[in-house]
């Protein structure tokens, strides 16, 4: 079965969707996600949609359910790259997405992920945050 | 009104549903429509085709290519056998959701569109149709 | 005359080509219409020229249906002409001329070499007038609809230069709207903004109304309708430039704007935006 291929960084889960979903893509997109938040405790996922040129209330609303099950599962999600036009849309359908939070480009929402991120905050086994890499430790 | 062309495709699956965007966006490059037309139209045909696989249990969208004097527009035709909408006004509000919480989509593709005419009768199917001008 | 005949015509002018050319290019050059101050001769007499060649071929065809496919050549050469003469600046007559000022020298050909029959002579000069009538009318549509695109394409260009997005520090936009906003224009200059966002990166865009009298329903629902449209892009916008009477009507048309940072001064948006992005400006030295 097609999937939407989800690769990690550090803390943060990354999505670039590249094709035109149909709403089974769509679903499993969704279920893998949160799938892989879980499995490898990711505190951050960056949703890079900057190839979408159609972006419906399904969509939209799978993007809403993403932001709100990572919340729950205390990672923050950012939506990328959405299009002018595709925005303008999403407006006039009346989908304000008021529960995800979006940046213009992958560099802004790695800034957002990162002060999201790096906040301390212990995961439940009580093992410093992920968010801290320990492959590259930067000095204080 | 001379209608240009026309073509008639299935919706019986989600893949039926991105084809009919793809078949839409082909359709409005062509007319000369705008980048920003050319998305509300093609979303709100995705709505519209959602709901046909969704609630009307599948059927089947009509693409018309329509000239009128200098403007070119686009007009789709959603039929189902489906259940039919019992409270129409209901349903164009925004919000309103039914079965697996999924809203009807209904209003937002009015919006997006120029013109929208919908027919339904419980039991006997729904058809709904919408155009779009350049 | 059957379609499928060769054209008399085409015979005609393949005997009488230099002749013609000649009569034609020199009935042209004393017509006032000809606009010589636009086009030089020797460009005239190679249009002239290839205009009969392909006039003849199209002719020898058969056929007298100047929509059909056999007369493509024609239709292009006649295309080709009329944009680049709506361009140069030829009213729409001075460029039907153009096919319609054959008329006159190839009549006399005609009367010259075809006097004797009066029946062939009656003919031919019909089958030519509409044949010319025709092509003449074709040309007069082509010219119109170039010159339909060119104001278009002028009018878009006026309306994004009459309200420029300015970067007024690095992720910071403006746009000061100026004069009396229609929902059309509103548009526009709207999708333009959303993309001057996303080409130049920034973080917040300061819509700055000063300079625009009033603001309807519409007008007011396209700029939250911009807000909404740039905060789902990740941008933020401020609203500038409310006027009291602005602020009046805002609260009569019942308009909610509490999801939308206003201030009344361009100045006093300018100091939110530089403080969003987190800059603050300092004193360097005492002034002068």
């Amino acid at each position: 079965m097609e999937r939407i291929p989800i690769l990690k960084m550090g803390p943060v889960l990354l999505v670039s969707i590249q094709v035109d979903m149909h709403d089974q893509l769509a679903l499993t997109l969704q279920d893998d996600l949160t799938d892989r938040i879980v499995t490898t405790r990711a505190r951050g996922v960056l949703i890079d949609i900057s190839s979408l040129e159609v972006v419906d209330s399904f969509i939209g609303r799978m993007l809403g359910n993403i932001a709100a099950m990572s919340r729950v599962l205390d990672a923050e999600t950012v939506v990328v790259g959405m299009r002018p036009a595709v925005a303008i849309t999403l407006v006039e359908l009346g989908m304000s997405l008021s529960g995800v939070r979006t940046a213009l480009n992958v560099e802004r929402a790695m800034e957002m992920l990162k002060a999201a991120t790096s906040d301390g905050h212990p995961t439940a086994d009580g093992q410093p945050s992920a968010g801290e890499d320990t492959d590259a430790r930067r000095p204080d | 009104m001379p209608v240009a062309r026309t073509e008639k495709l299935p919706i019986q699956s989600s893949e039926d549903v991105v084809r009919i965007r793809q078949a839409v966006r082909v359709l409005a490059v062509a007319s000369g429509f705008t980048l920003v037309d050319q998305t509300k139209f093609v979303t709100a045909a995705s709505e519209l085709a959602r709901n046909t696989l969704i609630h009307g249990g599948g059927g089947t969208v009509e693409l018309e290519s329509l000239t009128e004097g200098r403007r070119r527009g686009i007009r789709l035709t959603f039929v189902d056998q489906g259940p039919g909408i019992a409270d129409v006004q209901q349903a164009l509000r925004d919000g309103f959701t039914t079965g697996n919480g999924l809203g009807l989509g209904l209003g937002g593709a009015k919006r997006l569109s120029n013109e929208f005419d919908l027919h339904s009768q419980p039991g006997a199917g729904t058809t709904v149709r919408i155009t779009r001008w350049t | 005359m059957s379609p499928d005949q060769p054209s008399r015509i085409a015979q005609f002018l393949e005997q009488h080509d230099k002749e013609l050319l000649l009569a034609w290019v020199e009935h042209q050059r004393q017509s006032v219409a000809s606009r010589r101050d636009l086009i030089d001769e020797g460009e005239l007499r190679e249009q002239s020229q290839q205009f009969l060649r392909l006039l003849r071929e199209a002719a020898a065809l058969g056929g007298n249906d100047v929509a059909g496919p056999r007369w493509e050549a024609v239709r292009e050469l006649l295309r080709t002409l009329s944009e680049s003469r709506a361009r140069l600046g030829f009213s729409p007559s001075e460029t039907a001329l153009f096919v319609f000022s054959l008329k006159a020298p190839l009549f006399g050909l005609l009367r010259q070499y075809l006097g004797t029959d009066a029946r062939v002579l009656a003919e031919e000069t019909v089958n030519v007038t509409g044949l010319l009538d025709n092509l003449g009318l074709y040309t007069t549509e082509v010219y119109q609809k170039s010159r339909e695109a060119i104001i278009a394409s002028q009018s878009q260009e006026m309306l994004e230069l009459s309200t420029p997005v300015v970067q007024l520090w690095d992720g910071i936009l403006g746009l000061p709207l100026i004069g009396t906003l229609d929902s059309a224009r509103t548009q526009v200059v709207m999708e333009n903004l959303l993309q001057r966002i996303v080409d130049t990166g920034a973080r917040i865009a300061v819509i700055d109304i000063t300079g625009v009298p009033t603001v309807d329903t519409l007008v007011a629902q396209h700029l939250l309708k911009t807000v909404a449209a740039a905060r789902l892009m990740g941008a933020d916008c401020i609203i500038s430039g409310i006027r009291p009477q602005i602020a009046q009507t805002v609260v009569h048309l019942g308009l909610d704007l509490t999801t939308v940072v206003t201030k009344a001064t361009l100045a006093d948006a300018f100091a939110v935006a530089l403080q969003r992005v987190g800059l603050s400006v300092v004193r360097s030295a005492a002034p002068r």
